[in-house]
């Protein structure tokens, strides 16, 4: 086999041994999701989701993680075309949303926290506060690797083992927007209907 | 000298204080002789200037096959470890703690059941596994490598950070009291405030993540790494149980990490998953840890019936009776074990209808494990069956296997299981299905394969001794236990009433464990005398007739494994080359191996840090691990000079010094 057949192979195994991950981290969420919905009416005496959740707030937290998901897949496209500086900034923008959404999801922990309503308060917070976080921790994860993309972007152009990373990152970046959306609708919508 | 202040005390090493490091006189000689075998190992590195030897060779290796011969050393230690611990327990159960000085009271019994449950399972069979995986699968689908060699570094050094948390409390802290599963709200703050859940839960965890990693890596190894011509039916059976085996870890292990995780939660910062107040709720902890448990034993189980497989057809001379249905059976297995898991606690409140769908499922399950075992019956029919020591193992496996899956069919009715569970019936059933099973299969393994990797064989004598030391006294340490079960003799008794009658049969359990203690004694001695004599049991690289690809490669095999990938025709490939050899000449070309690499090892120097940090509140040193397990995995990923060439020229050159050497070993 000669080198680059056999570079494709090794991208080849990376992309499915990636796919296998997020299914591993599929199954780590349902559990998540399972216990949300066990724990989900054990407020013990203290508030359920429809008495704390704040619906619109939460769609603006969706639409900009929405929106990220878009701008990395620009980002891709230009990647895959060797565009540079385009990429960057597509890339730039994603982070931006990103933060954002993460930013958001701090201040509503924090506000629910200084309301007297931590995971301490009951099951149904620890449940929600864990499986929200957890999903918030992906983000920064695929926040500090946009950032490494992003760092390593600006000292030098792509190599094509670059544009097969960023597709991988972007690839991780759509599978936390469709866990964002269950979570909106599990969480927030039925959730946070009295 | 002017007082430290208690702040920085606290700071810097958390709740950890000398009086952690007192223990009682058992466990201080056994954390003590463990110090200094270390030490005494540390010297003799130093002595021997072999710290290079063991860097360059061992450490940074990304070679599975050293991985893999890495993972068999420390989970043969492990063993030793649990069955010291067995034998505590024994020894206490046979004397009903009636002695004149007390040998273990009711606190330190409970530790040591649920250190030998945990190691056992963690450190043992699933070392075992994973050390199966990474010797035979590249080379049984004629792959020169695994998917992601530097991940598979990864996994092995987590696996050894987890062994070396579990062993901690032998010097500092203490063990988990709360069994090997730790069920709350026992193994919550409020009954449980000490470090020893801790350990047990951060052991588990980055031991677990480093299988679920293997699980990804071999998945993929398996699909896409396979010689060309090797069609999914056409896999060697080994490949195929592992195959099903890390699928179960796939689906099976994230849930393991997400219940430890919330239990840890709990633990840490006062959240409410699995309390008995503000909603929590411990029945869920419950379910969740035996829907990852109970994949988790055919995790261990299938790579066991892959390896009897494999020897059962070499040793009878024949191809595997009923290949397909081999096949099926473990797809079957696979799918099935998730839909069981309830039959761990029929006796917990889940009412008649759901103990009913749960029960049908577990006798279900046992029917495609009845179709192997008559398959491997009918494999051996009319084969010209030779009684080595693996086929030794494998006819102790069909007789123990066989009895616990009865007994395992019994209890999976769940009126039935009312009087089982939780007694010592069922301590025995599991014994039965993961000695015989798991730790035969991997003896069996060990004892067909060691010449592969070694180029000599064992000593077959000492080899039938410690078989038969294993196989009796399984019977007699395992046996009574199925009496004393129907005799109401519950798990976990430190100690019983002596008007009960027990102890006769407890002393028949003992004496078992003895014999087991003269195998154990006989497999170090087999080791040891083989080794001696290796130039007498020197041998070929296809020293059993042996059917499947690993046997093609050279003794010792390069690490490139195969200079030319094979073409597979049949299913058992080996088998095939030999009738028809290939008369054409090889032709070399480049290769490009993975280049050593000691980040793996740091991984999990840092991994062990996080669990410690976890464990003793030690707060700076969480976020320093962590912080470093992050900037280490973003240089390594961003990466791309990962690769060695070695050029066609020189991998003849290799290739003919082997072939010499064959050679003049065949002659001599
Ligand atoms: C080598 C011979 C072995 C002996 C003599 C032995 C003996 C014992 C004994 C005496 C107990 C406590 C039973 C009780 O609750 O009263 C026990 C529990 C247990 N053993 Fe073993 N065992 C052996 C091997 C193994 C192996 C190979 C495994 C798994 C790979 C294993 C897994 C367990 C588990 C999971 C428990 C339950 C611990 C708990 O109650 O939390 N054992 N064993
Ligand atoms: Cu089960």
């Amino acid at each position: 086999m000669n080198r680059e057949k056999e570079e494709l192979a090794v991208f080849s195994r990376k992309t499915l041994g990636f796919w296998v991950y997020l299914m591993t981290d599929c199954v780590l969420f349902a559990t998540l999701f399972a216990t949300f919905a066990v724990l989900r009416t054990a407020t013990a005496g203290g508030p359920a989701g429809s008495d704390i959740f704040d619906l619109n707030f939460v769609l603006i937290e969706t639409m900009i993680l929405l929106t990220s998901s878009f701008t990395v897949g620009l980002a891709l496209l230009a990647a895959e075309r060797g565009l540079r500086y385009q990429s960057l900034t597509w890339l730039v923008i994603t982070f931006a949303l990103g933060a954002t959404f993460l930013g958001m999801e701090l201040w509503e922990f924090n506000h629910l926290i200084g309301e007297g309503h931590g995971w301490q308060q009951s099951a149904f917070l620890s449940s929600y506060f864990v499986l929200v976080g957890t999903h918030g921790l992906h983000i920064a994860v695929g926040l500090i690797w946009m950032a490494v993309v992003i760092f390593r972007l600006i000292q030098r152009n792509f190599k094509e083992t670059d544009v097969r990373r960023l597709s991988l990152l972007s690839l991780f970046w759509h599978f936390l927007d469709i866990i964002w959306i269950f979570i909106f609708s599990f969480v927030y919508l039925i959730g946070g209907m009295a | 000298m002017p007082q430290i202040p208690q702040e920085w005390i606290t700071f810097l090493f958390g709740r950890l204080t000398l009086q952690d490091f007192v223990h009682e006189p058992i466990m201080a000689g056994a954390g003590i002789g463990m110090v200094l075998g270390l030490v005494a190992v540390l010297i003799g590195l130093t002595v021997f200037k072999k710290w290079k030897w063991l860097w360059t060779n061992w450490i940074t290796a990304l070679d599975p096959k050293k991985i893999g011969i890495m993972y068999v050393v420390v989970s043969a230690i492990m063993l030793l470890r649990g069955f010291a611990d067995a034998l505590l327990l024994r020894a206490q159960q046979a004397t009903n703690n009636n002695l004149p000085v007390e040998l273990l009271n009711a606190d330190h019994f409970q530790q040591i059941f649920s250190a030998h449950g945990s190691i056992m399972i963690f450190f043992v069979a699933m070392g075992l596994i994973a050390a199966m995986f990474n010797l035979l699968i590249p080379q049984q689908i004629g792959s020169r490598d695994v998917a992601f060699p530097f991940l598979n570094s990864v996994s092995f050094w987590l696996f050894v950070a987890g062994m070396i948390l579990i062993n901690a409390p032998l010097v500092v802290g203490e063990f988990s009291n709360a069994g090997w599963l730790a069920y709350p709200p026992l193994s919550g703050l409020e009954f449980n405030p000490g470090t020893g859940v801790d350990y047990w839960i951060w052991s588990l965890q980055i031991a677990g993540i480093g299988s679920l990693l293997s699980g990804i890596n071999f998945f993929v190894t398996i699909l896409k790494m396979r010689a060309p011509g090797m069609t999914l039916m056409k896999m060697p059976i080994f490949t195929w149980s592992a195959l099903g085996s890390t699928m179960l870890i796939m689906a099976a292990f994230p849930i393991l990490t997400v219940t430890l995780g919330l239990l840890s939660l709990d633990r840490m910062i006062d959240t409410n998953f699995f309390t008995s107040t503000l909603g929590g709720n411990p029945m869920l902890y419950i379910n969740l840890i035996w829907a990852w448990g109970h994949p988790e034993v055919y995790i261990l189980v299938l790579p066991a019936f892959g390896i009897f497989s494999e020897v059962v057809a070499t040793f009878s001379g024949k191809r595997l009776f009923g290949y397909k249905s081999m096949v099926y059976a473990i797809m079957a297995i696979t799918v099935l074990s998730f839909t069981v898991w309830l039959h761990h606690f029929f006796t917990m409140g889940a009412g008649a209808d759901v103990n009913t769908f749960f029960g049908i499922m577990t006798m279900i399950i046992a029917i495609p494990t009845g179709v192997k075992v008559f398959n491997w019956i009918f494999t051996m029919y009319r084969g010209r069956v030779r009684f080595t020591t693996p086929m030794l193992w494998f006819i102790g496996f069909i007789v123990t296997f066989t009895i616990g899956g009865l007994t395992g069919v019994m209890m999976s009715v769940p009126a039935a299981d009312f009087q089982f569970h939780n007694s010592l019936f069922l301590v025995a059933h599991f014994h039965n299905m993961i000695i015989g099973g798991v730790l035969f299969g991997a003896f069996a393994g060990f004892a067909y394969w060691f010449p592969k990797f070694t180029g000599f064989v064992l000593n077959e004598r000492i080899g039938k001794w410690a078989f038969w030391s294993w196989l009796v006294g399984f019977i007699l340490a395992f046996g009574p236990l199925y009496i004393l079960g129907f005799m109401g003799a519950v798990r976990r008794l430190d100690h019983y009433d002596p008007s009960l009658g027990w102890q006769g049969l407890f002393i028949v359990a003992g004496v078992g464990v003895a014999v087991i203690a003269l195998g154990v004694f006989f497999q170090v001695l087999q080791i040891v005398v083989s080794i001696i004599q290796r130039k007498k049991n020197r041998v070929g690289p296809d020293p059993w007739n042996a059917r499947t690809l690993e046997w093609a490669t050279h003794t010792p095999t390069p690490e490139y494994n195969f200079a030319v990938i094979p073409k597979v025709t049949e299913r058992d490939a080996f088998w095939e080359m030999k009738k028809n050899p290939s008369k054409k000449k090889p032709a070399y070309e480049d290769i490009w191996v993975p280049k050593s690499s000691g980040v793996g090892a740091i991984i999990g120097l840092f991994a062990l840090g996080f669990g410690v940090a976890a464990v003793w509140h030690i707060w700076w040193l969480l976020v320093l691990s962590l912080v470093a397990v992050i900037v280490l995995v973003i240089v390594k990923l961003t990466d791309d000079d990962v690769e060695r060439k070695l050029s066609a020229e020189e991998i003849e050159e290799e290739e003919k010094k082997l072939i010499a050497k064959e050679l003049k070993e065949q002659v001599a």
